[in-house]
């Protein structure tokens, strides 16, 4: 590993400023791109950030009977996003907290941002809050050993988890890039992608009827400043994720060594990335439906199945 | 804690050493035995107000003692004390090596924790004579366990761990009735168990010049594939047992929630954990590592346990029975750690069978701080409402915010979460996991399968910690005895605030113990230091892999405070106002309509309903007068075991038939009693002359 | 889901174009009112109540915020808790049963909160007017900041409305 330079600190302020930054803008354009599918004009792509401002400078409310989790969640749920963005190799691979976490470590980071919501909406002790808090736990229950089984997949080759050098290795030899081993488990990872951020077909963001929610009904007891920051979380969940997608996948841009035009190179790479990433997901989800909860589990089997065979691939074609 | 220095002693002969005066080892065994049984001695003399205190400080000196001598036998040291002639066959030996030290440690660790929770958790029914001397005796035999070092020896302990933790189990059968019953499947399971690994032990010294472990090991060396196999199975029925492991579970989730919870946290924390070391003990070091295939053996059957018992605790709704549950799992999950190492030897692979070791023993450590901590919790909640069924808990973290903070940061220990403590041995499984794929064909299709037990395992984990703390403990009360809960006595929050700090210690510091954990694997499996640690970073030896979990909950604090400044900074200065919960407008939400456990758990159980398939029944009571207006609806569950069924019930209903056939035979005529007593004679006469 | 594509070019934009800004016209809003939308600025979240209507004026919200006249593209946008919002859009004279709960619900949006009154009925209870089973306009139950007219009122006038509020 590099020792900790001035550029990968500045790294990691960059990765930390474009996650927070241009996170709200990603959702923009999803909803955006969806308006224009369906025919609409659009509220334009930078609407969530207007909601942000609106949401912090509204009156904060405390639902009567709740207790300090109802209150630290949104803190935890940002801070996770957070130190993921810093973590993981987004600009560049020489982040100077790379040995701290590994692939295992930011997904299960990302798993905790979920559990402590999970518990605000038990907390709440409201029926939906309970409904969207079980829904959610089930959903990460299936979803995690889709989840490691890919990651077993994607490190096996390069006999490692540490994110910066999966996309190394991906940097020096580009035909592992386009292996089976890897497109079996980025479709794995695709599905639990869509399944972790509550995306279509899993879950609706835009749903206002109760008994379809999963995210939204642990989320409606929260107000002004929380609600703002659940919205950022999720916003920052959805980058955070596409961002590993991308660079676990398809690595160039990345920056690997410390200069100047190197690092802009490299978050110029992230965002044209992470947005057609979103934006092939925005389209996507115009064309389907949202699947009963009790379908998910056979979704998530059958991207585990992939998963599977992807470890499978990457022992015989080695 | 002991830091690097003890990987320089521990390759260096015992000559080194100055052979005069008491080791650590022996003046902290020697403490604890003392204390042991002065304490066993004080509950028969002491009077009943100041017995508990005395007890419960005795057994936490006792427990201090063990530690240490653990400890000390971790880094290096040795003690050995020798009595040939107090037993027959090898007489009574003890010896303590980093193996036995580890678990020595373990238990002392445990011990120190429930003594001091025990002093004022006892007051009040459970301060008897008897059940207060039981305790002492108990912690004290599952201390000499792992020190015994011959057959007899560890028989001879291991029967008084089983007998007095049965008493102990029975405390309170007077009280509730399911009790007795528990005792009894308990009672027959240990004891089947201990007639399996008396078999299997005896079957090997009968190949050995005598019964020590050092006569073993060099026997163990020579035995046929064959007769080593045969020992290894016969003894891996009974440790297994005792480890809870699947399907010879069916005592755990019985007898761990019926005893009282100091128990039940010695029983799940300190006394399950011995199964693992007899397991590792007569798998690796009396028998010398094995054939392959017994280590995949093991292995599934850790994955089996794992899947199997978190899936019931996640499904089920009594707090301590889902807590014995996850005991099921989390063995599962170290004998998983200690099929891959075995594997990994079996294969030459001795740095990974290091790495897979040594996360088993620190998930050893892991579980047992945290499943103190979380049985401690529970019997504090037991104490304080009456009630362990989930359904009817909620709204605690108002009366005992202590005991809700304690669980929530056992709940975090135990869900595979960072930064918690079980993360860091998870994670350093799934390393060993993940690099043991090239080892060959059949480690392709174990290692991925291994990853997605273990994956699922920490998933459900997840979903049953979050079950258990946000029905348990937050929201609003769901009964009035939740309603009316109050904190417990101080000295069982020091017992708990104990247990807590060994938690985090554990999640944010396993630098400091993993060298020597480290250590003690690599002597176990014989390769070098699978991992290599400086500070706060966790690094493995042979393959690149990094983890700091001090440096991961250092960013993550920062993250939660400059968010919270953010926040505050950019927030409106508007003064937050209280509001009552959304209730859609219809009026205030009543307990009633909360989400239970049993509600909670729905979805999974639908999910998992091939493996679970829970018996539901939906009773609609019609109005009188109208069949269109409903009265009531009850709605029943029952999740029984399905295991326990297909295996248990056919032997039992066996048993039965034979009791009822031999029933005939005993008809109360003294004539055919001694009818019977001479044709057996003659039976006998007759086979002696056939074959002499 | 190659006919949904063909169907999605075929079609395009249905939106019609944007007529011109808000007009400050009529009735000018109060004090409190013009705070609260200059602090919004730009973003309304809107909770729909139900209190009493016919559901005529349900179903020309429901064609203000369908691709037509998009209502979302000015910053408007309904969701599906009051804590979530910022405006309430009543429709219909409030009914006895519906009376506490309008009132509950206001309780529950946190401030700066507006109300819009939507449809005559909202207004003064139109036909239902001193009806057996009706407790009052939405003004009588919670402060009303503005009031869209019609019976049912026009998609573009409720666009109008919701124009005002969010000043785009």
């Amino acid at each position: 590993m590099n020792a900790p330079s001035v550029y990968g600190t500045v790294g990691v302020v960059l990765q930390l400023l474009i996650v927070i930054g241009l996170s709200p803008l990603l959702i923009g354009m999803m909803r955006q791109l969806r308006a224009r599918a369906e025919g609409r004009a659009g509220p334009g792509i930078t609407q969530p950030w207007r909601d942000l401002r609106k949401l912090m400078r509204k009156q904060r409310t405390s639902p009567r009977g709740t207790s300090e989790v109802f209150r630290v969640a949104p803190l935890l749920l940002v801070a996770t996003c957070l130190v993921v963005a810093a973590v993981a190799p987004f600009v560049t691979t020489a982040s100077a907290l790379d040995p701290v976490a590994d692939l295992f470590a930011v997904v299960a980071l990302l798993t905790l941002g979920t559990v402590a919501l999970a518990l605000a909406g038990l907390d709440t002790g409201t029926a939906f809050g309970g409904m969207g808090a079980s829904r959610e736990t089930t959903i990460i229950a299936l979803v995690e050993p889709t989840m490691l089984v890919a990651i077993f997949a994607l490190s096996v080759p390069v006999g490692s988890t540490n994110l910066a050098a999966i996309v190394t290795s991906g940097l020096d030899d580009p035909a592992q890039v386009f292996s089976p081993v890897s497109l079996l488990a980025a479709v794995a990872l695709i599905v639990v992608i869509i399944a972790e951020t509550g995306r279509l077909p899993v879950d609706n963001p835009s749903t206002h009827l109760e008994l379809t929610m999963v995210h939204e009904a642990m989320v409606l007891e929260y107000s002004g400043p929380d609600l703002a920051m659940v919205e950022l979380a999720s916003a920052m969940r959805l980058t955070v994720f596409l961002g590993l997608l991308a660079n676990l996948f398809v690595p160039w841009g990345i920056a690997t060594s410390g200069s100047v035009p190197v690092i802009a190179i490299g978050v110029l790479a992230f965002v044209v990335k992470v947005a057609v990433l979103g934006a092939a997901l925005a389209v996507g989800e115009v064309f389907l439906a949202k699947l009963r909860l009790f379908r998910v589990p056979e979704l998530l089997a059958g991207s585990f199945v992939l998963g599977l065979l992807a470890v499978a691939a990457s022992f015989f074609l080695a | 804690m002991p830091a690097a220095p003890g990987r320089d002693r521990r390759g260096a002969p015992p000559a080194d050493r100055p052979v005069t005066g008491v080791n650590t080892v022996q003046a902290g065994l020697l403490t604890a035995v003392t204390f042991g049984l002065l304490s066993a001695l004080a509950a028969l003399l002491i009077a009943r107000p100041a017995r508990s205190a005395v007890v419960g400080v005795g057994i936490a000196v006792c427990g201090a003692g063990a530690l240490v001598a653990g400890v000390a036998a971790m880094v290096g040291q040795v003690a050995s004390f020798a009595a040939p002639d107090l037993l027959p066959l090898s007489g009574v030996v003890f010896a303590i090596d980093p193996l036995g030290g580890a678990f020595l440690a373990v238990t002392g660790g445990v011990a120190v924790a429930t003594g001091i929770y025990g002093v004022g958790y006892c007051r009040g029914g459970l301060d008897g004579r008897l059940v207060q001397c039981m305790l002492p005796l108990f912690v004290l035999a599952m201390m000499l366990v792992p020190a015994a070092a011959s057959i007899g020896t560890f028989l001879l302990c291991w029967e008084l761990m089983a007998l007095t933790s049965l008493l102990l189990v029975l405390a309170e059968h007077r009280r509730r009735p399911e009790v007795a019953s528990a005792g009894r499947w308990y009672a027959v399971m240990t004891h089947l168990g201990l007639v399996a690994i008396l078999i299997g032990l005896l079957i090997f010294a009968a190949n050995a010049t005598d019964g020590t472990y050092a006569a073993l090991r060099l026997a163990g060396q020579h035995l046929s594939p064959g007769l080593a196999a045969l020992i290894f199975l016969v003894t891996l029925i009974g440790f297994a047992s005792k480890a809870g492991i699947v399907p010879l579970h069916a005592w755990l989730p019985r007898a761990h929630p019926e005893a009282p919870s100091n128990v039940s946290a010695l029983m799940s924390a300190a006394m399950v954990n011995l199964g693992v070391y007899g397991i590792v003990r007569v798998g690796f070091d009396l028998l010398g590592g094995g054939a392959a295939w017994w280590w995949l053996l093991v292995l599934a059957l850790g994955a089996l346990s794992a899947v199997y018992g978190i899936l019931q605790a996640a499904i089920g709704t009594d707090l301590k029975r889902l807590l014995g549950h996850s005991t099921t799992e989390n063995m599962g999950i170290v004998l998983v750690g200690v099929g891959a190492a075995g594997l990994f030897t079996a294969s030459g692979d001795l740095t990974l069978a290091g790495l897979a070791m040594a996360a088993a023993l620190l998930h050893i450590v892991n579980h047992a701080a945290f499943k103190t901590l979380l049985f401690q919790s529970a019997g504090s909640v037991v104490h304080a409402t009456g009630r362990r069924d989930l359904d009817y808990l909620g709204g605690l973290h108002d009366g005992m915010p202590r005991t809700t903070a304690a669980f929530g940061i056992g709940a975090l220990s135990a869900s595979a979460l960072p930064p918690g403590a079980a993360f860091v041995s998870e994670w350093l499984l799934l390393q060993a996991l993940i690099h043991g794929l090239p080892a060959g064909v059949s480690a392709t299709i174990v290692m991925p399968l291994a990853v997605a037990a273990v994956a699922l395992t920490a998933g459900l984990a997840v979903a049953t910690f979050v079950k258990a703390f946000g029905v348990g403990f937050l929201a609003r009360p769901r009964s009035r005895e939740a309603e009316s809960a109050h904190e417990s006595p101080p000295s069982m929050l020091a017992g708990m605030g104990l247990a807590a700090a060994a938690c985090i210690g554990l999640a944010l510091l396993p630098t400091l113990v993993l060298p020597t954990i480290g250590a003690v694997a690599g002597g176990v499996v014989g390769s070098g230091d699978p991992v290599t640690v400086t500070a706060t970073t966790i690094a493995l030896t042979d393959f690149a892999g990094s983890l700091s979990p001090l440096l991961l909950t250092v960013a993550l604090v920062i993250g939660l405070v400059a968010t919270l400044a953010a926040a505050r900074a950019l927030a409106t200065r508007r003064a937050a106002r209280e509001a009552r919960l959304w209730d859609c407008g219809a009026g205030p939400l009543s307990a009633r309509m909360e989400y239970t456990a049993t509600s909670f758990a729905e979805p999974l159980q639908r999910v998992f309903d091939d493996v679970v398939q829970a018996e539901q029944d939906v009773d609609v009571t019609h109005h009188r007068e109208s069949a269109y207006l409903v009265e009531a609806i009850e709605y029943h569950r029952r999740v029984p075991d399905r295991i326990e069924r297909r295996l248990y019930e056919p032997v039992l209903a066996v048993m039965a038939v034979w009791g009822r056939v031999g029933r005939r035979l005993a008809p109360g005529s003294v004539h055919r009693y001694l009818g019977y007593g001479f044709y057996s004679l003659c039976a006998l006469l007759i086979l002696l002359v056939v074959t002499r | 889901m190659l006919s949904l594509w063909r169907k999605i070019r075929a079609v395009g934009r249905v939106a019609e174009p944007a007529p011109p800004g808000p007009i400050d016209t009529s009735p000018p809003p109060a004090e409190l009112t013009a705070e609260a939308i200059k602090e919004l600025h730009g973003s309304v979240q809107i909770r729909h109540v139900d209190a009493g209507s016919c559901n005529g004026c349900e179903v020309e919200i429901a064609s203000a915020f369908g691709p037509v006249y998009d209502a979302e593209r000015y910053g408007a946008r309904l969701v599906a808790s009051p804590r979530h919002a910022d405006a309430l859009l009543v429709t219909g004279a409030v009914t006895l049963n519906m009376a506490e709960p309008l009132r509950r619900t206001y309780q529950a949006v946190p401030g700066p909160k507006l109300v819009v009154a939507v449809g005559d009925c909202a207004r003064n209870c139109g036909v239902f007017s001193k009806a057996y089973g009706v407790a009052g306009a939405v003004g009588d139950i919670v402060p009303v900041d503005l009031e869209i007219t019609g019976c049912p009122p026009r998609p573009d006038a409720i666009v109008e409305a919701l124009r005002r509020l969010t000043g785009r």
